[in-house]
């Protein structure tokens, strides 16, 4: 009786060893493949035939895709990566295998419409999708506050944003802000505070954590460039009383203008340069069209058109 | 030493969808089959025979008890290049021929390379299956494949060979064969454990003979003392009066041929018989003792009606 | 016990080998081959890469469908027909050599079954290509982890058939190929789950055969290099796997008590 209970424990333990080892090694080769250029290939081009070919069992393999996608994104947005050829059909698939799957029209309608390399720069695309989306689910009151997000930020079409908010408003229990916010849109088209509600409310009401980090950022940026604008506000007072622009931050304090200078969100000062604020590393601040460095390096950043908020306020 | 011995040994198996009803495979066993002898183990069909073969050979592990084979416990399996064994029904590797398969077992049993061809070649003459040495199994008709099986049986030269049901499969020409094969290598001084069904093949081989039913032993000895157990009947046969009353009234059956007439009566009975003829003028032809028959013993143990027994068995196949 | 391994090894080999079903499924994959050479016609600017994914893909699925074939045909009928009483019984054969010696004979078919394939493979190449060089070499660690994925697939099949019947063998082993080859987007799926949920997918995503570290077809077809770390690591990870798996089956199967 012994004998056979410490043989089943030797038995026992081989096998998990071997199998803990196995599982050391796929974490091995994970790691390893994550370094490898992506695979750029849509095996299966036509979401069509996707759907014929998956024999029935269509949503599990929407939900492949949907991974697929999602890993897709994130592995490209870890490599910074400008292109996102691939994305646009890959969501296009998952949402014909399942046109049910509301998150993955949320998640194009954020990232097929953002600039790289934050998103696939494509708005065109993502409103498409996001069409389909309320095509195939009426009731999903989310997908026309993405709609009104796209044409609103990306599209620059705030009376078709407003429409799209004002549609999403009249389906049974839509959340309020979209009534807001088409208000707002019709009203203060420009302002960022529109921004900052619209923003805040993704960020306390999705669950999704990349649209979440997404919304983060959005609202970090938001900070720098009200920041940078107050900034540049008082050094523009300055230059105008002394007809030069101020050398350093201690003039301005000195002159009263300031009481002291503020950190950026990422704690580092502002810099000042001939009478210009701006950051001293844009690095994590994708969305900012204010404060950048002289010949900053991210030239095709959003910030050289600047969101819509931005121009009309500088009107 | 024994070449099989077994104590208590007993196996139950799991049944049920959850495995939580046991039933008793084989009821405790002990039983020794001693070195040379010829030892038929006898029931019927699901009696627990091939139950206590696999024990003995370690092909399922026994819930209670011990046995060994040749003076080791059945779990050394060293002592298997020892035994041959001879399965019910067999079945071989049939895309091989005889030659390839018995080179196979040889191989595994040990035999040295050297001596691995002649054994073969010895081991396929004594069955009697030389000239199809280089024909593939899956072309052979039962009973050759019956033969093969005992050529793999004995390519080894073991000292204990097991089989199981040898005769079954085989035509009479066959059956015949293999009962003087068998003692053959008895003469050659190897213990031969066979079980059957088939009891006339018993009662012709083996020395000694163990009953098995429903995993219970009922009588284990020679085959001539467990004969002797059951009580004979005698024939009278006499020429006279066809219908005598005092005879009927003993239970005799009587069977008249023209003038002979022929009854058959329980021994003890003689005597009042006898009496009874000679007070009917009967003309007494012979008294024959009946010799009663391995099969009345194994009936008389089995506690069954012939036709019942074979009515079982048709349930069990 | 080298000399039992090997004679168990060899005769598994050998049974293998004068099966014609293996041979027809062969056949049918070298069709596979020849007809991807039409396929790629059809569409010239490709027709390399399509030969590629066809012509790998024919090979990868017909031989795992000959694995399991094999690999259930050769235990779970060796228990079912019960041929190998004769090897267990009356031969001084631990059951471990036994699944070890049975697991051998398959890994040395499979890989003759490779060989085949790939030959008829490589002919096909040749012909479209004109030529075989060393860019043909990635290829090569394809057909390899091909190799691996039969490998694998064995050991899971042998494991089955040490306490099931052949067909459900073959089900469970054709099952866990399936789930492997999405091994990778299971882990996907697992890293987007929370809670509990997270920590069982993540349970079963990597304790599932990682069929699909060893799926490089959709790589090679595109000409890219295989890294030979990842080849180390396929390599290791099938020892190891297949170690386990063996492992167990010898476990189970020496505990059984044979019907």
């Amino acid at each position: 009786m012994i004998r056979t209970l410490r043989t089943n424990a030797a038995f026992a333990v081989l096998t998990a060893l071997l199998l803990g080892a196995s599982v050391l090694l796929v974490r091995q080769t994970d790691r390893l493949r994550e370094g490898e250029p992506l695979q750029e290939v849509l095996y299966i081009p036509s979401p069509a035939v996707a759907k014929r070919l998956s024999l029935g069992y269509s949503s599990l393999l929407a939900d492949i895709y949907w991974t697929r996608a999602v890993q897709y994104f994130g592995a490209k947005h870890k490599a910074k990566a400008r292109e996102y050829a691939i994305l646009e059909p890959l969501l296009d698939t998952t949402t014909t295998l399942d046109p049910q799957l509301v998150p993955a029209y949320e998640f194009g309608s954020v990232f097929l419409s953002q600039k790289p390399p934050e998103g696939a720069g494509n708005p065109q695309a993502a409103a498409r999708l996001v069409e389909k989306g309320i095509r195939e689910n009426p009731n999903a009151w989310r997908l026309y506050y993405d709609l009104g997000y796209i044409y609103w930020l990306e599209l620059k079409e705030p009376s078709k944003a407003a429409d799209a908010f004002a549609r999403g408003a009249k389906v049974p229990g839509a959340h309020r802000f979209l009534n807001v916010m088409a208000a707002a849109l019709t009203a203060h088209a420009g302002e960022t505070e529109t921004a900052v509600y619209m923003w805040t409310n993704i960020l306390n009401d999705s669950e999704d954590p990349a649209l979440r980090a997404n919304a983060q950022r959005r609202l970090v940026c938001l900070r720098v460039d009200s920041e940078v604008k107050l900034l540049q506000d008082r050094v523009d007072m300055f230059t105008a009383h002394f007809q030069r622009p101020p050398a350093n931050w201690q003039e301005l304090i000195a002159a009263g203008l300031l009481r002291g200078v503020p950190p950026d969100p990422h704690g580092r000062a502002y810099r000042l340069v001939d009478g210009h604020v701006c950051l001293k590393d844009t690095e994590g601040f994708p969305f900012i069209t204010r404060g950048l460095p002289p010949g900053n390096a991210q030239g095709d950043l959003p910030n050289e058109k600047g969101f819509h908020v931005q121009k009309s306020e500088n009107q | 030493m024994a070449a099989i011995e077994t104590r208590d040994l007993e196996k139950s198996y799991k049944t049920g969808f959850f495995r939580n009803k046991t039933k008793p495979g084989l009821k405790p066993l002990t039983l020794s089959v001693e070195e040379g002898e010829i030892f038929g183990y006898l029931g019927p069909n699901g009696a627990g025979k091939t139950t206590t073969i696999k024990l003995l050979l370690g092909l399922a592990f026994p819930s209670a008890g011990s046995a060994s084979v040749l003076g080791h416990d059945v779990r050394d399996i060293s002592i298997k290049r020892q035994i041959g064994f001879l399965p019910e029904q067999p079945y071989f590797y049939d895309h091989l021929t005889p030659l390839e398969l018995l080179d196979y077992y040889a191989r595994l049993s040990g035999v040295a390379s050297d001596v691995r061809r002649r054994a073969v070649e010895r081991a396929l003459s004594r069955v009697g299956m030389s000239e199809h040495g280089r024909t593939q199994l899956r072309k052979f008709s039962k009973g050759m494949v019956q033969r093969v099986g005992i050529a793999q049986a004995i390519v080894h030269d073991p000292k204990l060979i097991i089989l199981d049901e040898p005769m079954s499969g085989l035509d009479p020409i066959g059956r015949r064969q293999v009962r003087d094969l068998v003692q053959e290598l008895n003469d050659e001084g190897k213990t031969i454990f066979f079980s059957t069904h088939i009891l006339s093949d018993a009662e012709t081989l083996c020395d000694r003979v163990a009953v098995l039913n429903r995993g219970e032993l009922r009588g284990i000895g020679v085959v001539a003392d467990l004969v002797c157990q059951v009580s004979g009947d005698v024939e009278l046969v006499w020429s006279g009066p066809q219908a005598i009353p005092d005879l009927s009234a003993m239970g005799a059956r009587c069977h008249a041929t023209g003038e002979v007439v022929r009854a058959i009566l329980p021994e003890r009975q003689l005597d009042q018989a006898l009496e009874a003829l000679r007070s009917n003028r009967a003309r007494l032809t012979s008294v024959t003792p009946v010799r009663a028959t391995l099969e009345d013993y194994f009936l008389s143990q089995i506690g069954q009606a012939p036709d019942q027994q074979s009515a079982g068995k048709e349930v069990r196949a | 016990m080298m000399g039992r391994l090997w004679a168990i090894a060899w005769n598994t080999f050998r049974e293998a080998v004068r099966d014609r079903v293996l041979y027809n499924l062969i056949l049918f994959a070298l069709l596979m081959v020849m007809a991807s050479v039409l396929f790629g016609q059809i569409s010239l600017a490709i027709n390399r890469i399509v030969l590629i994914n066809l012509g790998l893909t024919s090979i990868s699925l017909f031989g795992i469908v000959i694995a399991i074939f094999i690999g259930i045909g050769l235990v779970s009928k060796e228990i079912d027909k019960r041929t190998l009483y004769t090897v267990l019984a009356a031969r001084p054969v631990h059951r471990w050599e036994f699944i070890v010696g049975k697991f051998l004979g398959l890994v040395l078919t499979l890989t003759v079954n490779a060989l085949l394939m790939s030959l008829g493979f490589f002919a096909a190449v040749f012909y479209v290509s004109g030529k075989l060089g060393a860019a043909d070499l990635p290829l090569l660690a394809a057909i390899y982890f091909i190799l691996l994925e039969f490998v694998l697939i064995t050991a899971l099949a042998l494991f089955f058939s040490t306490f099931s019947t052949p067909v459900f063998s073959s089900i469970f082993a054709f099952a866990l190929f399936a789930v492997g080859t999405f091994a990778d987007d299971m882990r996907g799926f697992a890293q987007m789950a929370s809670g509990a949920t997270r920590w069982a997918m993540m349970g079963a995503a990597y304790l599932v055969p990682n069929f699909s570290a060893l799926n490089v077809i959709g790589r090679v077809a595109h000409d890219n290099a295989i890294a030979p770390r990842l080849i180390l690591f396929n390599t290791l990870y099938v020892v190891v796997y297949a170690g386990a798996v063996l492992t167990a089956s010898v476990w189970i199967f020496r505990q059984r008590n044979l019907k």
